[in-house]
């Protein structure tokens, strides 16, 4: 059989080359084409176009009292929209941001600053913290606490304390009225 | 197997512990091939490839697929219009099924002309019977799934079968629906065994490849490879032969997935699944109709076999009757090369098995109820009668003393074939029986033709008809207000269309539930809050969704559009339409709830186009079309390119293989 192999090897050096050449080009294009029709497989795992059409979502602000938080959906997942008390806003405010892991300034973080918006999930392993309802745990800096692994949160939600790595994050969001926030 | 050495230390220290290089070595590579193999034996290998493709775009399909019967429908339209690149998943799916069919169907048929089931290849044989059982299972359950209209009243007839048997029947019909009819346990088992049975047929294939290592393959003439001058390793040869024979097998698969996507589907199944109404003129997937045509061929009842038993038994033996084929052609002679009369026999099988399938996919009627129990009659008296007849006066030619001869070119002939069955395969479109030719625009549909796209002038005006005239009784329920971007309308002008309806909100705090204007993310509202309102708005009978319609209807566009300008003011005479009914030629019975809507300038375009009567229907077919097929464009242009691609990968494969073979041949 393994004569067999050899007797059907091209005799000249010529179509040596030429049998080369296709064999290259035929694997080359081949690998092309066959990394090309992946692509719609992994794509087709990306969200569909109606999936990334739902995000926006509008909340009504109106009835949100001083020192009221709620939580709405965005995406899948929770925001919360804190009406913050002058005195939480005094105390993120005061923060040398030089101490802090991710620094960022208060204004940074809210456009009003009675308004704090803020994608409610840990930054840590994702849980999502506590601080929404009044008789939470809030942490030592009186913003939120994640109960999965101790991360605190401050009234800015900037981390403080614990393994999380960065702030909660800030979500697109605007101000389409007075009292209707748009977020995404 | 054991002469394995490789330079690589990393190959040997596995090789010792798992021989998988070894075997590799032994079956994929030095595996020793008869010379002379044709393009028929190209079909096994283009099979596996099938499988592998249904297996992946199944995978994926399922990730975005739900199995229940309130959402199964929408799920596979979502796929369709909104999972990215879902309509490919998709097409190559549902046209996958067709092609597997086609490539198991000429692999049989390659069996059987060249005597491939006999010894020492029986075992070979059956298991390749249970890999075709295996497959019409698996393809019957995936049609369901879709769950239209076709999907729901097929499950519901072939899980019937088993009521013919006495007794057991009912049980065994009742345990296969999980209820008391085809509903949402069905479907939910069918997805399970639908996802489960191509890993079955995975295993079968293992096998069959095992056999046939084991006594290695047939080959055109038939007779054993005597020694080394009969056979060629199996790399490169076959590799290239089969790599080249997969790139001209794509192109034609291809053009079915990017062309006529809908070429082997049933119109019907765009309807979602509705228990109360069977379609007019309900036939299985084109691959079941021969064995369809021998299940219907029985008519009479005998004493403890009604007629009922009869056919489901016929049918179910039509296959398995293939287990015994090894015995009831006891010819020494395998090849019908050196067979004069079975080659005869062969052919008029062949055309009987045609001829079947072209029974079953046509009403039960006339003559072709006898040209059934005809061709059913032969189709069992060629294994029973012909076959072992033949074996005993049948002079074979002489054969050939070894394995010599070139193999011969036959890839046209593999394309023309593929065609030839294809066509066939198009077999019931639905004849509408009685009804007038369909009108023709005077310019043909934009969309039509390898390059056509929807003209964005005439689906933004036939948007203005549809939103002006249509959507007043009329829903669209699986189409988005976003979607209309995709026609060239503005955000703003999006924005506008969603918010002139309003749709229930989320509860508020108070849980009370108030509407809010639509959004872009929303479908079109629909114009009424539910079926039975828009009947009882409508004179009792409800105006059909029209996401789908183009594609709901045999040659959906002419029908729609023939239907939009059919309208008499008064009945003919001898059509007698009933009160609050009117006369249109094209719809089936002619007498149609809906009232000539269209009529010269019933609406005012916005772009200035005049508003004849039937450019207003050119538009609103035009329009319906993007709705039931928006992926149309991006479709084409991706055919051609994947076409062109094809193209050049299968010219060079086709240039390798001489260069490799040129030495052999």
């Amino acid at each position: 059989m393994a004569d067999q192999a050899h007797n059907a090897q091209p005799s000249s050096v010529d179509g040596q080359t030429r049998r080369d050449f296709l064999l290259y080009a035929t694997s080359a294009v081949g690998a092309v084409g066959t990394g090309l029709a992946l692509w719609p497989f992994v794509h087709s795992m990306n969200p569909a176009a109606d999936t990334l059409a739902l995000s926006t979502t509008d909340v009504d602000i109106s009835a949100i009292k001083p020192g009221q938080s709620v939580t709405v959906v965005w995406r899948g997942k929770p925001v919360f929209v804190r009406h913050r008390l002058p005195e939480e806003i005094a105390d993120a405010a005061k923060v040398n941001t030089a101490d802090l892991r991710e620094p960022e300034t208060d204004t940074q973080r809210a456009k009003k600053p009675e308004w704090l918006v803020l994608i409610g999930v840990c930054t840590h392993l994702g849980c999502v913290p506590l601080g929404q309802k009044p008789a939470d745990p809030k942490g030592e800096f009186g913003g939120w606490f994640c109960p999965c692994h101790g991360s605190h949160y401050d009234t800015s939600g900037r981390i403080r304390k614990g393994p999380a790595p960065s702030n909660l994050p800030v979500p697109p969001y605007q101000f389409t009225t007075d009292t209707t926030v748009r977020i995404g | 197997m054991s002469d394995f050495k490789s330079n690589n230390k990393v190959v040997n220290w596995i090789e010792e512990r798992l021989p998988v290089f070894s075997m590799m070595q032994h079956s994929a590579i030095e595996y020793p091939t008869p010379r002379n193999l044709n393009y028929w034996w190209n079909f096994g290998s283009l099979a596996a490839v099938m499988l592998i493709i249904m297996i992946l775009t199944g995978l994926f399909l399922a990730m975005n697929y739900s199995s229940h019967t309130s959402l199964a429908f929408d799920s596979v339209e979502r796929i369709m219009r909104d999972v990215n690149y879902g309509w490919l998943l998709r097409y190559l799916h549902a046209n996958g099924a067709s092609m597997f069919f086609i490539l198991v169907y000429i692999h049989i048929f390659r069996g059987l002309y060249y005597g491939s089931y006999k010894s020492p290849r029986e075992i070979l044989w059956f298991i390749g019977i249970a890999i075709f059982l295996a497959m019409m299972a698996t393809g019957f359950m995936g049609y369901v799934l879709p769950w239209g209209q076709m999907s729901f009243w097929g499950a519901t007839v072939i899980t019937n079968l088993f009521s013919a048997f006495p007794v057991v029947g009912d049980y065994i019909v009742t345990l296969l629906w999980g209820g008391f009819s085809v509903d949402n346990p069905t479907l939910n088992r069918f997805f399970a065994l639908h996802f489960l049975l191509p890993f079955v047929i995975v295993g079968l294939v293992v096998l069959h490849v095992w056999a046939l290592h084991t006594v290695k393959s047939n080959n055109p003439l038939g007779i054993d490879m005597k020694g080394p001058q009969d056979s060629i390793p199996f790399h490169p040869f076959y590799t290239i032969k089969d790599l080249y024979g997969i790139g001209l097998f794509l192109m034609f698969y291809m053009a079915f997935v990017f062309w006529a996507p809908n070429f082997f589907g049933e119109p019907d199944n765009y309807i979602p699944a509705n228990p109360m109404v069977t379609p007019p003129h309900i036939v299985p997937e084109w691959y079941y109709l021969p064995f369809y045509a021998i299940l219907r061929a029985f008519t009479f009842d005998l004493p403890l076999l009604p007629a009922k038993l009869q056919g489901v038994l016929a049918m179910f033996s039509a296959i398995l009757i293939l287990f015994a084929l090894p015995w009831l052609d006891s010819s020494k002679v395998r090849s019908a090369k050196f067979r004069p009369l079975y080659r005869q026999f062969f052919w008029l099988f062949f055309v009987d098995c045609m001829v079947l399938g072209y029974v079953g996919g046509k009403p039960a009627e006339g003559v072709l109820i006898k040209v059934g129990q005809f061709c059913t009659a032969y189709y069992f008296a060629h294994f029973l009668l012909i076959l072992p007849l033949l074996s005993r006066i049948e002079k074979p030619k002489p054969l050939p003393a070894s394995i010599a001869q070139p193999v011969v070119k036959a890839a046209a002939l593999l394309a023309m074939i593929g065609f030839g069955i294809a066509g066939f395969g198009g077999q019931a479109q639905a004849s509408s029986a009685g009804m007038p030719e369909f009108k023709k625009p005077a310019a043909a549909f934009s969309w039509e033709g390898m390059f056509g796209k929807h003209d964005q002038a005439a689906l933004k005006r036939g948007w203005q008809v549809f939103h002006d005239v249509c959507a007043n009784c009329h829903s669209m329920k699986l189409v988005a207000y976003r979607n209309l971007a995709d026609i060239g309308f503005t955000a703003d002008e999006v924005k506008a269309f969603a918010a002139e309806k309003e749709v229930p909100d989320e509860p508020n705090d108070e849980g009370v539930v108030n509407n809010r204007p639509a959004r872009p993310s929303d479908r079109i509202v629909p114009p009424f809050a539910n079926d039975k309102a828009a009947a009882a708005a409508n004179g009792g009978a409800l105006p059909p969704d029209l996401s789908l319609m183009n594609k709901a209807r045999p040659s959906g566009p002419y029908y729609v559009y023939s239907l939009m300008l059919g309208y008499e003011d008064a009945a003919p005479e001898g059509h007698p339409i009933p009160e609050g009914k009117f006369f249109n030629h094209y719809f089936p019975g002619n007498a149609i709830s809906m009232p000539a809507v269209i009529s010269d300038d019933i609406v005012a375009y916005a772009d200035g186009t005049k508003a004849t009567k039937e450019q207003v229907a050119y538009d609103i077919v035009t329009f319906l079309n993007w709705a039931a097929e928006p992926e149309l464009d991006a479709r084409k242009s991706m055919g051609v390119k994947v076409m062109v691609f094809l193209a050049l990968l299968t010219a060079l494969m086709y240039a390798l293989k001489r260069q490799i073979w040129k030495d052999v041949h």
